[in-house]
C-alpha cells in the first residue's frame, strides 16, 4: 500500500510541473545514409573536376594525338581515342564544365524565374495569377525539345542562349510547384495572423511563405537539374547544343555512335559520366526528402 | 458502507469470472525506438480483460498509450512502435504471435475498429452502401446481398434517416453525425466480437455528441458486441462503459467496474482527471471580476452588424452568415460565445479582427469606429485587437523559432530591438508559466499545450485590449485545457485586457467568462451576464445546450433522452434562415405561424439580459417549471454529486 502511495505522488507531482510532455524530441539532423554518402563523394568528385580539371588532363579536349579513331586504352590514353582520336577521358574533363556548369546555371536561373512569379501568381491572386498561369500553360503545351529546336534554330547556338533557353522551358515547372506551395502556405493560419498582425506582403513572403516552401523545392531542385543536364544533352546530341569542336557529355555521345559497331567503348563513357552525376544527385535528392528536417531548407534559401 | 461496497465489488468480480472472457491483455508492454538505438518505452506492462458483451473504457490524457493499447487487440501497432512483451489473447488465441495471414483474417471479421474522424475515414468517391459492406463481403462473411441487408438493419438501429436508400448516398451528402453512426454501421456489419472506438464523439458539438452516444449505446447493446472505447473525456464514458482502465503514462493507475471508478475513485490520479471534468454549467461558476480595469466606454461594440462571404450585393453578403449582431465587451471582462459549429462564432471573431470586412453594421473599439478591411485601419487599432487561432499547430510558423515568433510582435508594434526585445520575449513566456529558454526552440519540439500556450503568448506580445480567442482549448486534452483557462482568467487580472472566448464548450464558458451571447445560426438568441444567461429563463436553445453537456454520473445519457427539448432539438443541424427565427425547427415550442414568419422580438430582463423569442417571459418560465418539475423527482433520487464527492476527499 505504502508503495503503491508514493507512486501516486509520483504521478501528482510530475502532473504540477506543468509540463505534459516528458521531453522535446531531439533536433533533427540530416544523417545520410551510406548510399547517400557515395551519391555525394560522386558529386563532389564532379565538382573537384569541373575547378580543377584543365590542369590535371593529360590533353586538351581539341589535341588529336591519338594514333587513330576508336581506339581501346593504351598509353596515356586511358580510356582509348574518339572518332577523330582525341583522348576520350581528356574530352570528358572538359566537358564536365560545360554540361555540369550550363546546367547548374540554367537550373538556378530557372529557379530565379519559377519561384518570383509563381509566388506572385500564388500571393496576388486573381487576374494577375490568371495571365501568368495561362502563359504558363501554354509554354508548358508545347513539346521542351521541339520549343528547343525552334528557339535555337530562330536565335543561334551560343552558350548564354542554350541557358536562357532552358531555363524558360524548366522555369515552367518550377512556376507549376512554387504556385501549388505559395497557394498551400497563404491560406495556412500563420500566414493569416501575420496578415491580422497587418504585416506587409514582402514580410509575409519572405519570413512565412519561402521558409515553408524552401524544403519541397529543394527537393525538386536536384531533380529539375538531371532534366536539365538530359535536356542539354539531348540538345547537344541532335547537334544544336554545344558545338563542336567544344567538348559536352550529350554531344561525345552522338559523335561517337558509330564507333559502338567497332566495338569502341567512346561513346559509353561520356553515357556513364552523365548516369554517375545524374543518378547521384536523385540519390541524394531520395535521401534528403526521406529525412527531410528544417535545417538543410534554410541554408539552401 | 465501506464494507457493504466492498462485499459488491467482491461479487461482481466473481459474476464477471463466470462470463466469457473475449480479450484478456496480458503484461502488455509497446516500446518506440529512437535513432540511436535505445528502447523507450511507451506501455509499461498492461493487464486487463475484456468480456463478451462488454464495453471496456480506457481513459487517460493524451500520450498515456491507450490508443496505442487499443490497436494491439489488431496486432497492429503505429509505426516506430513494436510489441516488447506480453500477450494479448483473443478467444484464447494470442494475436500478436499469429501469422500475418491470420491476423488479416482477424482485422475487420473478429475485430473492427472505428478511428476518430469519420470524415477521414469514408473514402468521398464511393457510396456509403459500398463502403459499410466492404469488410463483410470481402472477408467471406456474408454475400452482397446479406451483407446490403444487414446494414440496412443497422442503419435502422443506429436511427439513421432513410435507412433504404441511405446506402446510395456519398459520405458528404450526410451530416457530421450521421457519418460517425454509419462508421458504426461499416464496423458492425460484419458482426465482429470486439469494436475498438478511438475517440468516436471528441471532435462533435454536444448536440451530435450525445446523438451518436445514444446510437451506439443502443446498437452495442442489442448486437451485444463487445468494445473498447478510447477517449479522455470521463462524463461520456460514465454513460456508455461497463469497465474503465484509467491510464497514465502507459501504466495503468485504477481499472474496475464503471460504477465504482465514477463513484468512489481510489487513486489520486483518477481524481484530478474528475476534477477536469467540470460541473454542469450553472448560476456562480464564474469568477468575479474586481471591476479595476472597468471604464465607461465598452472595449469593443458591435452594433447592427451584418456579414458573410461572396461579395456584397446591394449592401447583402451573398452567403449571410451573421444578421444584426449587437453585443458590448467590457474592458478587463471575457465575454463567451457560445453556439454549435456553423452557428457563426468564428465568423464574428474575423469581422472584430478584420479579417472579413462586415457588409453592414459598425464594429467600434473604444468608442472609435474601426475600418471593415485590415488594410484601411491603423496599425494601433491593429495591434489592440489581436486575433488568437484556434490551432496552435497551423497557426505557428514550423520554421520559426519560438524567440521570433514572440518577438516578431514586440519588433512590429513596439520597434523593439536586441536585447530589449530578448528580455521583452522572456517576460512574455514567463507570462504564460514557460521556461524561458523555450525561446530557442521550434515549434515542432513543444507539445500540444505548450504551443497553444505560445499561440496565446504571441497575442499577448502586442500588449492588445482585446484578444478574440477562437475555441483555443477546444483541441486540448481535459486537464491541459483547464490550466491554460487559468492562465487566462489571471491575464485577464494582471493585464485588464478583455477577451471574446468563443467555444462550443459551454462548461468552460461558464467557469470562465463574465458575460455570455449564444449564437445560433448567425443571430444572437440570449445574451446577458453569465450568471443570468444560466438560471431561468432560458431561450429554448440555451436549454438544448444547457441539457446536452454530459454529466458524471451513470444514466445520465438516457434521463436526458427523455426531456422534451432532445426529442425535438436532437438530430438536427443548424440552418441559417433570412425570416423567422431560425431555431424553429428544433425548437419544442415552436409556434407555428409566428415562429416562422416573424422575426423574434428581444425580451429585456435585469442586468442586461436579452432574449431574442416569441414566447412571453411567463410562458418562459411555465416551460422552465413543468421541466425542472419532471426532472427533481429523478434526480433526487440517483445523483451522486462529483464535486461533493471531490470535497470530501
Amino acid at each position: 500500500m505504502t508503495e503503491n502511495n508514493t507512486r501516486e505522488e509520483e504521478v501528482l507531482a510530475k502532473l504540477d510541473t506543468f509540463d505534459e510532455l516528458p521531453d522535446a524530441p531531439p533536433k533533427r539532423r540530416i544523417k545520410l545514409s551510406w548510399v547517400g554518402k557515395i551519391a555525394v563523394a560522386v558529386v563532389v568528385f564532379w565538382m573537384i573536376i569541373i575547378v580543377i580539371g584543365p590542369s590535371i588532363a593529360p590533353y586538351h579536349e581539341m589535341d588529336m594525338e591519338g594514333e587513330d579513331g576508336f581506339l581501346d586504352a593504351y598509353d596515356n590514353f586511358y580510356l582509348g581515342t574518339d572518332y577523330l582520336g582525341r583522348d576520350t577521358l581528356s574530352r570528358i574533363i572538359f566537358g564536365a564544365r560545360n554540361t555540369i556548369g550550363i546546367s547548374i546555371l540554367a537550373t538556378l536561373l530557372a529557379y530565379c524565374i519559377g519561384i518570383t512569379l509563381g509566388i506572385a501568381a500564388a500571393v496576388k491572386g486573381g487576374w494577375i495569377d490568371m495571365c501568368i498561369s495561362r502563359i504558363n500553360d501554354s509554354i508548358l503545351a508545347l513539346p521542351s525539345i521541339m520549343l528547343g529546336l525552334i528557339a535555337i534554330a530562330a536565335l543561334g547556338s551560343s552558350i548564354s542562349i542554350l541557358i536562357g533557353i532552358s531555363a524558360i522551358i524548366y522555369a515552367t515547372s518550377v512556376f507549376r510547384i512554387a504556385r501549388a506551395l505559395g497557394q498551400d502556405i497563404m491560406v495556412q493560419d500563420y500566414v493569416e495572423a501575420a496578415k491580422a498582425r497587418g504585416e506587409g506582403l514582402w514580410w509575409i513572403i519572405k519570413s512565412e511563405v519561402l521558409p515553408n516552401a524552401a524544403m519541397p523545392l529543394a527537393t525538386d531542385f536536384g531533380l529539375r537539374l538531371v532534366f536539365v543536364v538530359l535536356f542539354i544533352s539531348s540538345l547537344s546530341f541532335l547537334g544544336l547544343g554545344i558545338q563542336p569542336p567544344a567538348s559536352d557529355w550529350g554531344s561525345m555521345v552522338r559523335e561517337n555512335l558509330q564507333g559502338l559497331t567497332y566495338g569502341s567503348y567512346a561513346s559509353i563513357w561520356p553515357a556513364c559520366a552523365i548516369a554517375t552525376f545524374t543518378i547521384s544527385i536523385n540519390l541524394i535528392v531520395d535521401d534528403i526528402s526521406a529525412k527531410s528536417g528544417g535545417s538543410l531548407a534554410k541554408k539552401m534559401v | 458502507m465501506i464494507f457493504l461496497r466492498s462485499l459488491a465489488v467482491v461479487l461482481l468480480r466473481k459474476w464477471y469470472k463466470t462470463m466469457d472472457k473475449l480479450l484478456e491483455v496480458k503484461n502488455l508492454k509497446i516500446s518506440a525506438r529512437s535513432d540511436e538505438g535505445k528502447e523507450i518505452p511507451i506501455v509499461k506492462g498492461v493487464s486487463f480483460d475484456i468480456f463478451k458483451g462488454q464495453v471496456v473504457a480506457l481513459i487517460g490524457e493524451s500520450g498515456s498509450g491507450k490508443t496505442t493499447i487499443s490497436l494491439s487487440s489488431l496486432a497492429y501497432t503505429k509505426p516506430g512502435l513494436h510489441f516488447a512483451g506480453g500477450e494479448v489473447l483473443l478467444n484464447g488465441e494470442d494475436v500478436l504471435s499469429m501469422a500475418p495471414l491470420r491476423q488479416r483474417e482477424i482485422r475487420g471479421s473478429n475485430v473492427a475498429y472505428l478511428a476518430q474522424s469519420a470524415a477521414a475515414t469514408f473514402n468521398p468517391a464511393i457510396t456509403i452502401g459500398e463502403q459499410v459492406t466492404e469488410s463483410a463481403v470481402l472477408h467471406g462473411i456474408l454475400s452482397q446481398e446479406e451483407a446490403t441487408k444487414r446494414a440496412e438493419e443497422l442503419y435502422r438501429a443506429l436511427e439513421l434517416p432513410d435507412p433504404d436508400r441511405i446506402g446510395h448516398r456519398y459520405p458528404h451528402q450526410v451530416s457530421g453525425g450521421q457519418l460517425q453512426r454509419l462508421m458504426a454501421a461499416m464496423a458492425l456489419c460484419g458482426r465482429p466480437d470486439l469494436m475498438v472506438l478511438d475517440e468516436p464523439t471528441t471532435a462533435l458539438d454536444v448536440t451530435t455528441q450525445i446523438e451518436v452516444l445514444k446510437a451506439f449505446k443502443k446498437v452495442i447493446r442489442e448486437e451485444n458486441a463487445a468494445a473498447i472505447y478510447v477517449t479522455h473525456d470521463l462524463a461520456v464514458v460514465a454513460q456508455i462503459a461497463d469497465y474503465i482502465v484509467v491510464l497514465y503514462s502507459g501504466e495503468i493507475m485504477e481499472q474496475g467496474p464503471a460504477d465504482q471508478i465514477i463513484n468512489s475513485p481510489t487513486h489520486a490520479y483518477t481524481r484530478r482527471l474528475m476534477d477536469a471534468v467540470r460541473p454542469k454549467p450553472g448560476a456562480g461558476q464564474g469568477v468575479e471580476v474586481s471591476g479595476e480595469h472597468d471604464r465607461d466606454i465598452p472595449a469593443v461594440e458591435v452594433s447592427k452588424m451584418t456579414a458573410g462571404y461572396g461579395g456584397v450585393v446591394n449592401g447583402e453578403p451573398k452567403v449571410t452568415i451573421l444578421r444584426d449582431v449587437n453585443i458590448k465587451v467590457k474592458n478587463g471582462q471575457v465575454m463567451g460565445v457560445i453556439g454549435e459549429s456553423g452557428c457563426g462564432k468564428s465568423t464574428l471573431a474575423r469581422v472584430m479582427a478584420g479579417l472579413l470586412p462586415q457588409a453592414k453594421g459598425d464594429v467600434k473599439l473604444e468608442g472609435d469606429k474601426l475600418q471593415g478591411s485590415l488594410h484601411d485601419r491603423s496599425l494601433e487599432e491593429l495591434q489592440k485587437v489581436q486575433f488568437v487561432f484556434q490551432m496552435a499547430d497551423t497557426a505557428l510558423n514550423p520554421k520559426q523559432l519560438i524567440g521570433d515568433i514572440i518577438g516578431r510582435p514586440l519588433e512590429f508594434y513596439h520597434g523593439m530591438k536586441g536585447s530589449e526585445k530578448h528580455r521583452k520575449v522572456s517576460e512574455i513566456l514567463d507570462m504564460v508559466e514557460l521556461p524561458a529558454d523555450f525561446a530557442s526552440r521550434y515549434p515542432m519540439e513543444l507539445s500540444g499545450g505548450q504551443k497553444q500556450r505560445i499561440n496565446l503568448a504571441r497575442s499577448l506580445a502586442a500588449s492588445p485590449e482585446v484578444m478574440l480567442c477562437d475555441e483555443v482549448t477546444s483541441a486540448l486534452d481535459s486537464i491541459v485545457g483547464a490550466n491554460v483557462i487559468k492562465l487566462l482568467t489571471s491575464l485577464r487580472d494582471k493585464t485588464g485586457v478583455s477577451f471574446v472566448f468563443i467555444s462550443h464548450d459551454l462548461s468552460t464558458v461558464a467557469s470562465f467568462a463574465d458575460t455570455i451571447v449564444v449564437l445560433y445560426a448567425g443571430r444572437v438568441v440570449e445574451q446577458g451576464p453569465t450568471d443570468e444567461v444560466l438560471t431561468p429563463p432560458f431561450h429554448p436553445y440555451t436549454r438544448l445546450l444547457i441539457s446536452s453537456v454530459p454529466e458524471l454520473r451513470l444514466g445520465w445519457l438516457e434521463e436526458t433522452m427523455e426531456k422534451r427539448e432532445m426529442a425535438v432539438g436532437i438530430s438536427k443541424g443548424v440552418e441559417i434562415t433570412s425570416i423567422g427565427c431560425p431555431f424553429y425547427n428544433r425548437c419544442p415550442n415552436a409556434i407555428e405561424g409566428t415562429c416562422n414568419v416573424k422575426n423574434a422580438p428581444i425580451i429585456e430582463l435585469n442586468n442586461g439580459h436579452q432574449i431574442s423569442c416569441h414566447l412571453k417571459l411567463t410562458e418562459l418560465n411555465d416551460v422552465e417549471e413543468s421541466t425542472n418539475a419532471a426532472l427533481s423527482a429523478s434526480e433526487s433520487n440517483n445523483v451522486v454529486s462529483i464535486s461533493s464527492n471531490w470535497d470530501k476527499s
